[in-house]
């Protein structure tokens, strides 16, 4: 259970880091988007030099942002596989029943970049955010929902609190899982069904645990009076100084780009 | 039969430097020995703990059960977890089963035994603990906080072990409860030539109960004595967090007042008399 990466941030102080969240999420989204507008090597070229140099200023070792990929290493076999094989055109390459094209690499080489961008670019995210930096981001990005009913506030709260406790109860469950391993449990061995039943003695004692605590907690916000969104302040309220909004100025140029690209090319 | 040789562990935490939790710790432990285990927190007691079972693995070092490496390949850690048993800090938050007695028997079935054993041994363990016998069959979340710890250290007892590991055992009990433990831990000592290490912040406890006491200071170990001896190393004691028993110092103060008794006594039964022998003297 050691070193559960939650939102994996990668502590630092570059000017990525200190970037407001709120831009940051913004930027993803703008980058996402820009990786489905372009369709030709320019575009590409301009996505390409937006993560180059946000990778650069928040130096997080790239090392660490690849070793972010293996996640979906299947998925990218897969995309590539099927894309290579299935793509009907001019055929450049067969053997037996299996025709390789030109449009089928076309087709690969784009979803494999789009693919491998658009985990970076999220990544990066949230190697260089806190996730509850995110929490509060999304819910000031969220407040326009207010006016049709959907209980912002409400939602970024339990984010907040469930990422709060997920390592708690990591913790938890290392500790549970010890201490059943010193009355000789064996979680190691045996068939799927042996091993998922031995899970029981974690599970039941992390289960009762988490609702103690989040019992706890309960009773403690109300001894505080806490009492949900409405006229709540902020210890620390987000703002944006200059260099977000040169960030934005970034993002807007970067899908320009690539829509022109997209037009004029 | 428990030895530890030059034994090193630093946490890895995955970013390249970890905690360096323990360095360089030996010694060993004889059957039959109470050894209390005292330092500031942070000072690598639990972690040093949980190498002894193998539940973490030496950086440098190796420790040896009965003359054979723990740590070596195929080495049946089962059977080390049912010879030392530990009590981890909080053990009543790792019961599970629908009634105390079925979690007793959850160690004992582990080490395979036969379900007739596993029951006379969980019912044996129960009642060393001193459990009232109408609990056996109750949920054990419906027991008090005391009785849920007994409850799990039946379930360690259960499993017969020749040394007894415990981590704070005594935390958030009551003095009545607090004593109910120790005396039990005192008895098994006695009477079944149980080894005890037991963690605790309670210098009186400490001073009462081991034959031997372990100082850890930042992972080091710093005395390896008998209590006596532990104890008059005072003002080394204070400036790593720690302290003496109380009745220490009042022994101390009264000697700087002039008062003929000795200076190195750590209990209360022994200070009482020793005032009692000083008083005589002066008044024959
Ligand atoms: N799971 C862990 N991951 C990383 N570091 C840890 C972990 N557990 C303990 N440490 C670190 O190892 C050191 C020793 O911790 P340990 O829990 O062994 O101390 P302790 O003597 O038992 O303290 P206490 O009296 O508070 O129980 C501490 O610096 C602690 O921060
Ligand atoms: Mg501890």
């Amino acid at each position: 259970m050691k070193g559960v990466v939650l939102g994996q941030y990668y502590p630092g102080d570059s000017l990525i880091h200190s970037l407001d969240p709120r831009v940051k999420i913004v930027s993803t989204f703008v980058f996402i988007i820009s990786l489905f507008v372009v369709d030709n090597v320019p575009g590409y070229a301009v996505t390409a030099l937006f993560l180059v140099s946000a990778v650069a200023l928040s130096k997080v070792p790239v090392a660490r942002l690849i070793k972010g990929l293996s996640g979906i290493l299947v998925l990218m076999v897969f995309t590539a596989v099927f894309n290579l094989f299935l793509t009907p055109g001019e055929v450049v390459f067969s053997f037996y029943s299996l025709q390789i094209t030109r449009e089928g690499i076309i087709v690969t080489v784009k979803m494999l970049v789009r693919l491998v961008f658009l985990i970076m670019g999220s990544s990066l995210m949230t190697y260089t955010t806190t996730p509850s930096a995110l929490a509060d981001a999304l819910e000031s990005l969220m407040k326009p929902l207010k006016v049709v009913k959907v209980p912002v506030h409400e939602i970024s709260m339990m984010i907040s609190i469930a990422l709060r406790f997920i390592p708690i109860l990591a913790e938890e469950a290392d500790i549970i899982i010890k201490a059943q391993k010193a009355r000789c449990a064996d979680f190691d061995t045996g068939s799927v069904i042996k091993r998922a039943k031995a899970m029981i003695p974690v599970l039941v004692p992390l289960f009762v645990s988490a609702f103690r605590r989040a019992n706890d907690l309960a009773v403690a916000m109300e001894a505080r009076c806490y009492r949900g969104g409405d006229n709540r302040t902020r210890m620390r309220p987000l703002t944006y100084c200059a260099r977000d909004y040169r960030a934005y100025a970034v993002d807007a140029a970067l899908l320009l780009g690539c829509i022109l690209t997209r037009v004029i090319l | 039969m428990l030895e530890l040789e030059n034994v090193s562990f630093t946490y890895d935490n995955g970013a390249g430097v970890g905690t360096r939790a323990l360095e360089g710790v030996s010694f060993s432990v004889e059957p039959g020995e109470f050894i209390g285990l005292i330092g500031h927190t942070g000072s690598g007691k639990s972690t040093l703990l949980q190498l002894l079972i193998g539940l973490l693995k030496p950086t440098e070092g190796r420790i040896l059960f009965e003359g054979e490496d723990i740590g070596q390949k195929g080495y049946d850690l089962k059977k080390l977890r049912s010879r030392v048993g530990m009590v981890f800090q909080y053990p009543e938050h790792q019961l599970f089963e629908e009634t105390v007695f079925k979690d007793v028997c959850y160690g004992p079935q582990n080490i395979g035994l036969s379900q007739k054993e596993c029951e006379l041994r969980a019912y044996e363990a129960l009642r060393s603990v001193g459990l009232p016998d109408e609990c056996f069959y109750v949920s054990p979340f419906e027991l008090s906080g005391g009785q849920k710890r007994r409850v799990a250290i039946a379930g360690i007892l259960a499993m017969k072990p020749d040394i007894l590991v415990l981590d704070e055992p005594t935390a958030g009990l009551d003095p009545a409860g607090k004593n109910e433990i120790l005396d039990l831990t005192d008895e098994l000592k006695r009477d079944r030539n149980i080894s005890i290490i037991l963690v605790s912040h309670c210098m009186e406890d400490v001073a009462e109960y081991a034959d031997r006491i372990l100082v850890m200071d930042h992972g080091r170990l710093k005395y390896d004595e008998s209590p006596v001896v532990v104890f008059s190393h005072v003002e080394e004691l204070e400036k790593m967090g720690l302290s003496a028993p109380a009745v220490t110092y009042i022994m101390r103060k009264l000697k700087d007042r002039g008062v003929d008794v000795r200076n190195n006594i750590i209990t209360i039964p022994e200070a009482g008399a020793e005032i009692m022998a000083a008083f005589k003297r002066r008044h024959p």
